[in-house]
């Protein structure tokens, strides 16, 4: 039998129903894995306690046979979800030590259902970043390769990391601009992003409050729709999430994509796009064909403003989302002889170079002189992206892309670091969807020449991450990845 | 108000701004508790403490409330409204913003009518009213080089009035907020005490010569906590305005703060060093969108206002348009009225009720939830006297011995016999004992002296202790002297 870290979920809910292993044997394998690839850094925080008590309470459930429907199954959580009682620091600076007297909502669904917190997992800064190196507990490491150290992407690093590396059985990620689609595109899992208002952000450290949105990484994509389910939800403590039924996300697995139109936009694939990832696009294009479905060539004409109103819009909220990390109540305080020296000397130690960058250039676009040019004018172009989609699903149901332009990159990447911009190109093919507030999701489609997983994109309607759900099903059959055991 | 100037006039142009804390159980955008006079950051929840992750809700009884005193200002309510962050870093500000609305507030514009001393009215404009939430408060004065924080008003709900530069004296601006106050209490959507803090006033000031309608630079005037001081604090820097163009100088716009102290205004913060707020959409609320059926049932729940009360007691109970204003600034003194004149002589009510009645109040410092007397014994003392029970004069003693025992004034009169007596047989015993035993006087009377009528009518109702009925002793006297 292979290792019970490398089973997914829902192999892993059969063996425990079939009673081959008990939940406190799961959690424990879990926990030896952990310690064994530390060197990953994909976790921040270890809570070997916390986990074989909940793991404790789950094998007592499946002998009561009052088992949840994730009962025992062991997570990793992103360190953007304030989790009650265990530190929770966003990977920043500013929040040492801060444990949250409270539980974010997306959490407290998934231990409600019995699963249980193996730890805290590693991310870029505030989720600001999309290689994990912006962490201030420095980055989570690729487990694809282990002779060069290569980045995991971000800004869901550590989560994508560890559902790679099997030292969780699925992670909790969030996705701003690509921040759960990139990174599981890098370590070879599959990762969805939900429509904007599907899963309440209360609880979650926000970075841009427009744009972000919870949502598992995990191994294959049955897997992604067992932790939706889970997950999602309405909750009056979140305004901007929508009261509408959550349907059973696995309904959608294993039916058939005949008639099913794709959409294939003509500006996902510029000049110089790399061949790889290109060749990968149409081989996802080929399956779905070769399944019944209608490939319909489609156009998002404003996807080329979408990375420069993304990097206007999600650093204004940020700057202000922001503001409240102040060295007074919690976290980090530099003292200084007057309040504004104090605000100052905390922020300054607390911060690292990305996030102040960002509080930068959102100040700036916010303030009184710009506003118009910068900010209000990406809010204009905002709508066109949208709008774009609305037009563009007229004539298919789903759309498919690749997840990134580029494979998991070294970490400390001079071209990366010599220009942020650079960086920031990683999310061209993934911010138009958060913008737009639609459900994507990465699944692992194949390896590059040097055996580096390649991603590909899946965007659905509003509110219908079924179809995608459907769609992905069938490319995942088909292409019969191979994860890392 | 004109000031007098060395070459021209000058006349003042002042606008308001008024936050008035909105009454509700719980905080505008999360579910702590506004009671006043708890301990230090007991009132706290998690959203007000700005930690992270939180998010703001609406308080939907908030908007109700907002919604309520739009109408109340005669203004339009707006179907789409927006939230919008300030941003500025201070220590009683936990999240580094303010939730309030910008472009798109809850009320658009809107109409006050106030009553001026001279009897005449005037026409306030309101531009806009929106709802934010207050900051938290600061206490400087427990350690000297410590700042304490408090953050139970953090976060409680507070609408703000903002007038148009309408006001052309101290008196109309005064008037104003004494007007706002009566409808914002009628409404019962603010408390309106000024000292407080539930009611807080920004004055812009600026001034022109007469007849010019040219605005100049204004300077502004924050946090100002008495109508009396927001009378002073416009006079006087006003008057300041006027000195700096006479002698030549320029105003910049900036903010000042008034000290109650001097009544003068000191400079606080020049515009080049003004915040830069960088308003921007809450992205965490989304828009407030008001259906008309919601605003209409709102509508229907308004109680009568000050104007439309004292329109009807001028009409229907022929107050005089000055006792009218008066007893209706007040909601629980009109109600009190209105239940006091109910079948009475309401002018003679409204006599009483303004004189010894608010005497009373004054003296035994309470407010007229408090009284003794109540309004259907008021009533009926004013019945006990137009039925010839007892006179004024006795009255005035009942209404005594009413404010301290809560007594009925029937029950008093019963009890110490006061009832006037009208029996002529008895007056006349009275009548003739007093002719008897003052003959010179008669005689003087007769010798032309008809003044000493008064005298002699006096004698007889203090012979009879006040009780026997004045005119009855005029028509005996006339009788029996003539």
């Amino acid at each position: 039998m292979a290792k019970i870290t490398s089973l997914t979920v829902h192999e892993t809910l059969d063996g425990l129903k079939n009673k081959e292993f008990t939940a406190l044997e799961l959690a424990k394998a879990y926990l030896a894995a952990m310690e064994e690839k530390r060197a990953l850094n994909a976790y921040v925080l270890e809570t070997a306690e916390t986990a074989l008590a909940q793991a404790e309470e789950s094998a007592r459930r499946y002998r009561d046979g009052t088992a949840r429907a994730l009962e025992g199954i062991p997570l990793g959580i992103k360190d953007l979800f304030c989790t009650k009682g265990i530190r929770t620091t966003a990977c920043s600076h500013i929040l040492d030590g801060f444990v949250p007297p409270y539980e974010s909502t997306v959490t407290a669904n998934l231990f409600a259902a019995g699963a249980v917190c193996l730890g805290k997992l590693n991310m870029d800064e505030f989720a600001m970043g999309g290689s994990n190196e912006t962490s201030y507990y420095g980055p989570a490491v690729n487990p694809w390769q282990e002779e060069k150290k290569l980045v995991p992407g971000g800004s869901s690093g550590g989560s994508a990391a560890a559902v790679a590396a099997n030292i969780c059985a699925a992670a909790t990620g969030t996705d701003t601009g690509g921040s759960i689609r990139q990174p599981a595109a890098f370590c070879g899992v599959a990762g969805i992003k939900p429509t904007y208002g599907r899963c309440s952000r209360y609880g979650i450290v926000a970075f841009a409050s427009s744009l972000d949105q919870a949502g598992p990484i995990a191994k294959d994509v049955r897997d992604c729709a067992l932790l939706l389910n889970v997950m999602a939800g309405y909750d009056a403590k979140d305004s901007t999430s929508v009261k509408t039924e959550t349907p059973d996300f696995t309904k959608a697995l294993g039916q058939s994509v005949k008639g099913l139109k794709v959409g294939v936009p003509a500006e996902y694939r510029p000049t110089g796009l790399n061949a790889e990832i290109a060749a990968c696009w149409d081989k996802g294009i080929k399956i779905l064909r070769e399944a019944g479905a209608e490939v319909v060539e489609i156009s998002l004409p404003h996807t080329r403003y979408a990375l420069p109103v993304y990097y206007i819009i999600a650093p204004a909220e940020a700057s202000s989302n922001l503001a409240r990390y102040d060295g007074l109540r919690y976290g980090l305080r530099v003292p200084g002889e007057h309040l504004d020296n104090m605000y100052v000397n905390s922020r300054t130690a607390g911060f690292g170079v990305e996030v102040k960058r960002r509080i930068m250039v959102g100040t700036y676009v916010l303030s009184a002189g710009y506003y118009d040019a910068y900010y209000l004018k990406a809010q204009k172009v905002r709508r066109l992206i949208r709008d774009d989609f609305v037009r563009a699903f007229n004539d298919c149901d789903v759309i498919l892309t690749p997840t990134s332009p580029t494979t998991a990159f070294p970490i400390g990447d001079a071209q990366m670091k010599e220009n942020p911009i650079n960086m920031w190109l990683n999310d061209v093919f993934t911010v138009s969807v958060n913008l737009a507030g639609l459900p994507g999701m990465s699944l692992p489609a194949g390896l590059s020449a040097n055996g580096l997983p390649l991603g590909l994109q899946l965007i659905g309607r509003a509110f219908d991450e079924e179809t995608m759900f459907k769609a992905a099903a069938v490319l995942e059959k088909e292409i019969g990845f191979e994860r890392l055991k | 108000m004109i000031i007098t100037g060395k070459e021209h006039n000058w006349e003042i142009v002042c606008g308001l701004e008024i936050h008035c804390q909105i009454i509700s159980e719980a905080k505008i955008f999360s579910g702590a508790s506004t009671r006043f006079g708890a301990d230090a950051n007991e009132n706290v929840s998690f959203v007000d403490a700005g930690m992270p992750g939180m998010l703001p809700v609406l308080n939907g009884y908030c908007v109700h409330q907002a919604v309520k005193t739009g109408l109340g200002l005669r203004a339009k309510i707006n179907n789409y409204s927006e939230f919008s962050r300030k941003n500025y870093f201070y220590a009683d500000m936990p999240t580094g913003y303010q939730i309030t609305q910008f472009l798109y507030p809850i009320v658009g514009e809107g109409v006050v009518t106030v009553d001026l001393d001279d009897g005449s009215s005037k026409d306030i404009r309101i531009e806009r009213m929106h709802i934010e939430q207050d900051a938290g408060k600061s206490i400087h004065d427990i350690d000297p080089n410590k700042t304490f924080i408090d953050l139970n008003r953090a976060g409680v709900g507070l609408m703000e009035i903002v007038t148009k530069p309408d006001f052309r004296s101290p008196e109309e601006a005064g008037a104003f907020l004494r007007k706002l106050r009566s409808i914002l209490r009628y409404l019962g959507t603010c408390d309106g005490n000024m000292d407080e803090g539930s009611m807080r006033c920004d004055i812009n000031v600026s001034v022109r010569p007469e007849g010019s309608d040219e605005l100049r630079t204004r300077c502004e005037m924050k946090n100002v906590n008495s109508v009396k001081f927001v009378m002073q604090a416009i006079e006087n820097e006003a008057r300041r305005h006027v000195e700096v163009y006479e002698n030549g100088g320029s105003i910049e716009q900036e903010t000042r703060r008034f000290d109650p102290a001097t009544g003068l205004t000191k400079a606080l913060r020049k515009k080049e060093f003004a915040h830069d707020y960088r308003y921007f959409p809450e992205p965490d609320l989304p828009p407030l969108v008001l259906s008309d059926e919601y605003i209409r049932k709102v509508a229907d729940e308004l109680p009568e206002l000050p104007d439309a009360k004292k329109a009807r007691f001028v009409d229907k109970l022929g107050l005089t348009k000055y006792d009218a204003s008066v007893i209706c600034e007040n909601k629980e003194v009109a109600d009190f009225f209105e239940k006091a004149a109910a079948g009475h002589d309401a002018k003679k009510v409204a006599n009483w009720l303004m004189g010894d009645f608010f005497a009373m109040l004054k003296r035994k410092n309470i407010n007229i939830e408090e009284s003794p007397v109540t309004a259907e014994n008021l009533g009926a003392l004013v019945e006990l006297i137009e039925k010839n029970v007892i006179s004024g004069k006795i009255a005035k003693d009942v209404f005594e011995i009413m404010s301290e025992t809560g007594d009925s004034p029937a029950k008093i009169v019963e009890e110490k016999g006061l009832k006037q007596v009208t029996d002529a047989g008895a007056i006349e015993a009275i009548v003739d004992r007093v002719i008897a035993e003052n003959q010179d006087k008669v005689g003087a009377y007769k010798g032309g002296k008809t003044g000493l009528m008064g005298w002699f009518v006096g004698q007889v109702i203090k012979e009879s202790k006040g009780k026997a009925n004045p005119q009855v002793v005029n028509s005996l006297l006339a009788e029996k002297l003539n």
